[in-house]
């Protein structure tokens, strides 16, 4: 018997097919990966399982028995936690309080008591963690904790964890799996969402493939290698776009960053004294945990963001002090990290492409529709946008937003490329677009910098590789060098290195 | 197994793309909705729904004098409603027109009483720049705090309405109190000042056509300038709007005063071409109703005019059913109070489909 057996389980929004007859069965005792690309439907099923969204059809068993779970009230009772990417917890707030929050009907909260208990749990579950500590203290591994004791305190026996590395350098990694070999002897069950191939063969003992909404399989992980996984996931062997050629030693520098220094919507410092360059027809990849001030970086060198100190040099012309047109205008291509905060979504397509450069589609004071509908045919054709130009953007996919983001920029053939996660939440074949588009325009000669989470495209794509670890670039190494151990250290401040 | 028939119900589902004939159907559907609602209460004062919805919506259309009657009320609405619609399009929320109609009538009244011996076709484009700048004037302190401050917009304006409500009273018991009648009431514009007659022996005047004017400008600027797009990127995205490059702050700066400026129009249309001097009951809340009427119309150009001439015939059709059926003339307006949030609730509804899941 499983203890939670999915029957069939569609799920549709609007016309999206998110789930289709999906089947999924849970062992008692056992690590279960979930895997597939992003939007194969991951986290839609365990969303229904969790009782956050309702299958539109299908069955849910949890113990044989026919479960209906309309909330996570619901799911709770019935046994099952969920550790979501973007952590519950309140930040001001003890951890004891977070983890009895909602789940307990004393009127007045003994801190003495709880906290006893909270940290009884902690002992009994071998997760360490301070009950009297406050969240906003912790580092994102400890609030993983927090969360995952929240869920086992309220006697769960299915924890769902979806893409619980996705946050973590690879040393908390390591700590998560441990606790979740523990937990498995002890006999909860975990079903382990993720794109990672190499955790999941690492931790896991079986794995159910998911793509396009549907399922494709469950094998025991020990009888399937890395390679026959990729295959099941991407329904392809798989191939990447890299790197070809090795930069031109004698080209220019071009983009020179100096002193940099910013503090964030908290007034917290974000960047300090930050110091790089880039030359022509290179690509610079910023690795790093989300985080440790890449957004802050890219927002300042989109002109979106006023930094309290240093200079952003190109061709020798400090852009400090500018907007954002004016960005534009010297030579500074740029894409924002949010897709949604680069397009307005209801307006068309052919308004987007214009939106940048309106004066040179203007006259007098009135829009020139014809110039703007050509530049907005001739984008689409060459950058195979599949839209109408008079479609909105917010009906457009993700890849095909990204897209038109793309052709704004690159029809002006910037000198300097700003693309913060240009690939984040695209399938494999608007990815592998994107990242040719990168290396052409670096052939072409721009100054291109890479900011990405993911460490395999960081490392395809990049001549150097530049780390961020709290704001400050701890090093700078050729990506000939890079390994991802050294990269992993380099991330969690451990090591610090300058090319 | 057995069917579970419990996870099968109707349910709302939001929809991204309505069927192009939702939207025809949403006048009709508030319609019937309101007559729902509203014909217990009809029944209640002795009077017949059917009959009652004749007089109320028809008998209006039936008769050249209040056709007439409905666009002479539809003016003022039409253009708080075109001035409202500037603001929220760029997405700063002027609920401040009503105080600024009340600058726009005290410049154009001071014009108007000053005018004694100018030419009509010097006069009138007089009072209406002078009405535009006093709109602008009073709307720039909410549009300061707002973009330098960011102080929200929505209490500001609003509280600016209260105190222009209080000028207006000082001024008029003040130096402009009637010296004949002690009322407090300013002394008559000037006679070229005051808007010529559209149709003879009417109420309709130039006003109006001011009004179709303001509209279609508003259609050009909205649709067609460089300017109308900016303002919907800032009002529909701001931080895209903000990355593309575009002024965002200067943007709502302009909206808003834009804004202020017409609904100061707004004011001098009703005192020279129905009062012809200043009252504080110039506005029955001419700056409120357009706020609902630029939502009505969905910030569309003509879709503020269509609003502003049914809640013409609306206001007109309240006189016209308690005169016929001598019910109060109270219902007429619970009537239309009904219909309003009907039909701003079919606006809502019509992004919804339901479904059986």
């Amino acid at each position: 018997m499983f203890i939670v057996d999915m029957q069939k389980i569609t799920k549709i929004f609007g016309e999206l097919l998110a789930n289709d007859h999906v089947d999924f069965q849970l062992r008692k005792g056992e690590i279960h990966a979930l895997l597939g690309e992003n939007g194969a439907g991951k986290t839609t099923l365990m969303r229904i399982l969790y009782g956050l969204y309702q299958q539109t059809t299908g069955d849910v068993f949890i113990n044989g028995e026919k479960a209906i779970i309309h909330s996570p009230k619901d799911a709770i009772k019935y046994g099952i936690g969920m550790v979501t990417q973007h952590f519950a917890l309140v930040p001001p707030m003890t951890v004891a309080e977070n983890i009895v929050l909602g789940y307990t009907d004393n009127i007045i909260l003994d801190q003495d008591s709880i906290e006893q208990k909270v940290g009884a749990a902690a002992k009994q579950f071998g997760l360490e963690i301070n009950p009297k500590s406050i969240v906003r203290h912790l580092s994102v591994g400890q609030r993983q904790r927090v969360e995952i004791l929240k869920a086992l305190y309220r006697n769960a026996s299915v924890l769902i964890l979806d893409e619980p590395t996705a946050v973590l350098v690879p040393q908390e990694v390591d700590i998560l799996f441990e606790t979740l070999d523990r937990l498995r002897n002890d006999g909860l069950s975990v079903i382990f969402i993720s794109h990672k191939l190499d955790e999941v063969t690492k931790i896991t003992d079986r794995v159910t493939v998911l793509r396009d909404g549907k399922s494709i399989g469950t094998v025991n992980t020990c009888d399937i290698n890395t390679r026959q996984l990729a295959a099941m996931m991407v329904g392809r062997d798989t191939f990447g776009v890299t790197r070809q050629t090795d930069i031109n030693p004698e080209s220019k520098t071009i983009l020179e960053v100096e002193n940099l220094s910013v503090l964030d919507d908290k007034g917290l410092p974000a960047i300090n004294n930050l110091k790089l360059s880039i030359r022509e027809g290179e690509i610079l990849g910023i690795a790093g945990v989300g985080g440790n001030g890449q957004k802050e970086l890219a927002e300042i060198l989109c002109g979106v963001r006023i930094p309290t100190s240093g200079s952003i040099k190109i061709d020798g012309t400090n852009l400090v002090g500018k907007d954002p047109l004016e960005f534009s205008k010297l030579g500074m291509g740029r894409i924002p990290e949010d897709r949604h905060e680069g397009v307005v979504g209801d307006l068309t397509v052919y308004e987007n492409l214009s939106l940048e450069y309106l004066d040179e589609f203007t006259n007098k004071g009135v829009l020139d529709r014809k110039t703007i509908r050509n530049n907005a045919e001739n984008l689409i054709k060459k950058f195979q946008i599949k839209a109408k130009p008079t479609d909105k953007i917010k009906t457009l996919s993700g890849g095909n937003m990204q897209k038109v983001l793309l052709a704004r920029v690159l029809s002006r053939q910037p000198k300097v490329l700003i693309v913060p996660q240009p690939t984040r939440g695209l399938d494999v074949g608007a990815t592998e677009y994107v990242r040719e588009q990168l290396l052409e325009q670096r052939n072409r000669g721009a100054a291109v910098m890479l900011i990405s989470e993911d460490l395999d495209e960081i490392l395809c794509l990049s001549d150097r590789i530049a780390v961020m670890f709290e704001g400050e670039i701890v090093g700078t190494i050729n990506t000939q060098d890079a390994t991802p151990e050294k990269l992993g250290l380099m991330m969690s401040g451990a090591l610090r290195e300058v090319a | 197994m057995t069917e579970n028939t419990e996870e099968k119900r109707l349910r709302f589902v939001k929809t991204d793309n309505p069927p192009f004939w939702v939207k025809p159907l949403i006048p009709i559907l508030a319609l019937v909705g309101t007559f729902i609602l509203t014909s217990g209460l009809i029944m209640m004062a002795n009077a017949n729904p059917f009959e009652a919805y004749y007089y109320f919506l028809l008998a209006p259309l039936g008769n050249k004098v209040s056709i007439l009657e409905i666009l002479v009320k539809s003016t003022p609405l039409i253009i708080t409603g075109v001035a409202v619609t500037y603001a929220f399009s760029t997405g700063y929320y002027n609920i401040g027109a009503e105080g600024q109609l009340y600058a726009g009538a005290i410049a154009g009244t001071w014009i108007g009483m000053s005018a004694h011996g100018m030419p009509s076709f010097v006069a009138l484009p007089l009072m209406i720049l002078g009405g535009f700048a006093a709109g602008v004037a009073w709307a720039l302190i909410p549009a300061l705090l707002k973009v330098k401050l960011a102080v929200d917009e929505v209490v500001t304006t609003l509280l600016m309405n209260s105190i222009m409500a209080y000028i207006v009273s000082a001024i008029l018991n003040g130096p402009w109190r009637d010296p004949n009648s002690g009322w407090p009431q300013s002394p008559e514009i000037a006679p070229s000042a005051v808007f010529f007659k559209l149709v003879p022996r009417s109420r309709l005047n130039f006003g109006f056509l001011v009004a179709v004017a303001l509209v279609l400008i508003l259609w050009f600027v909205m649709n067609r300038s460089t300017f109308g797009l900016k303002m919907r990127a800032v009002g529909l995205g701001k931080p895209a709007a903000k990355f593309a490059g575009i002024k965002v702050n200067r943007t709502i700066l302009i909206a808003a005063l834009i804004s202020g400026g017409i609904a100061g129009i707004a004011g001098v249309a009703e005192v020279a071409g129905i009062h012809f001097h200043l009252i504080s009951e110039i506005s029955p809340g001419y700056g409120y109703t357009g706020v609902i009427i630029a939502t009505l119309g969905s910030l569309n150009a003509f879709g503020v005019g269509l609003a502003a001439v049914f809640f013409g015939l609306v206001d007109t059709g309240a006189q016209t059913l308690g005169r016929a059926l001598g019910v109060p003339v109270y219902l007429g307006e619970v009537t239309q109070a009904t219909m309003l949030l009907v039909a701003l609730g079919m606006l809502l509804l019509q992004r919804y489909r339901i479904r059986r899941m």
